[in-house]
């Protein structure tokens, strides 16, 4: 299953929920439509949920960097929450821990942006 | 019957197309093996993550989808180890021009980590050049003792 995405608006907080493989191919190329056409529209204050994501590979990764290039460049914010461990690993891994913003809690994730 | 100096028996040889759906196959196949030695699910889940970046590596980067070009996937296995070695047809690369993703001036870019995390996942990762072409993935994850 590649990765869906679903998007609601709390606040002034677009959360993107996202579920299943982030992975090279159909997944990676979806997330990043999603977070472009996000980005196009203005949205500025974004929180990607992965906490139903179980898989991503390095094609994920750096879709997930892109995302985050792509709205910083647009002068909005993008931060992560709900990681599992085996995401959390990788971006340790690929010390991103160092760019992201992440957060095991949406509700302290929300109010990171006041 | 071991196959190798080593007393490593071949458990898979096989071609494989240019394809991604070639990635899966052979996560699929090395799973197999590396299930039947005993690696606990956490060096399933690293094997199986190793094995898609070399492929990954392998499909687009070396034989760029070209469907007259193979990778060869060889999957050995040992009383306590793993070995996966994945050749394709490419025109190979120097791994001292690759940039280092962990350095800050790279962070950001978008792709480059596949040898990182194989590296990472995996408890020996070689890739070298093959004449006349390709290049040649090999790698080895042990069994833990308390696997």
């Amino acid at each position: 299953m590649s990765v869906k995405l679903s998007t609601r608006q709390v606040g002034d907080v677009t959360v993107i929920d996202a579920s299943g493989r982030i992975t090279l191919g159909e997944g990676a190329s979806n997330f990043r439509d999603s977070i472009r056409d996000l980005a196009a529209k203005g949205n500025k204050k974004l929180l990607l949920n992965l906490g139903d994501v179980s898989y991503i590979d390095s094609s994920g990764i750096g879709e997930l960097v892109s995302g985050f290039t792509t709205v910083t460049n647009s002068g909005g914010v993008l931060k992560l929450v709900g990681l599992n461990k085996r995401v959390k690993d990788l971006l340790q891994i690929t010390k991103l821990y160092t760019v992201f913003e992440v957060f095991d809690d949406e509700a302290l994730a929300l109010r990171s942006f006041a | 019957m071991p196959d190798n100096q080593t007393g490593e028996t071949v458990r898979v040889d096989t071609l494989l197309e240019s394809a991604l759906e070639s990635v899966d196959d052979a996560e699929t196949a090395v799973l197999g093996v590396a299930s039947e030695i005993g690696f606990n699910e956490d060096d399933l889940h690293r094997i199986g993550m190793a094995v898609r970046e070399a492929m990954v590596n392998a499909v687009v980067h070396g034989n760029r989808y070209n469907a007259r070009k193979k990778v060869k996937l060889q999957v050995l296995s040992g009383e306590d180890r793993l070995v996966v070695v994945i050749h394709d047809e490419g025109e190979g690369f120097d791994m001292s021009e690759v940039p280092d993703p962990l350095s800050d001036e790279n962070l950001l870019r978008h792709s480059g980590r596949g040898l990182l995390l194989i590296k990472e996942f995996m408890d020996e990762a070689e890739v070298h050049k093959v004449q006349p072409r390709g290049t040649e993935v090999r790698m080895v994850k042990h069994l833990a003792k308390t696997s």
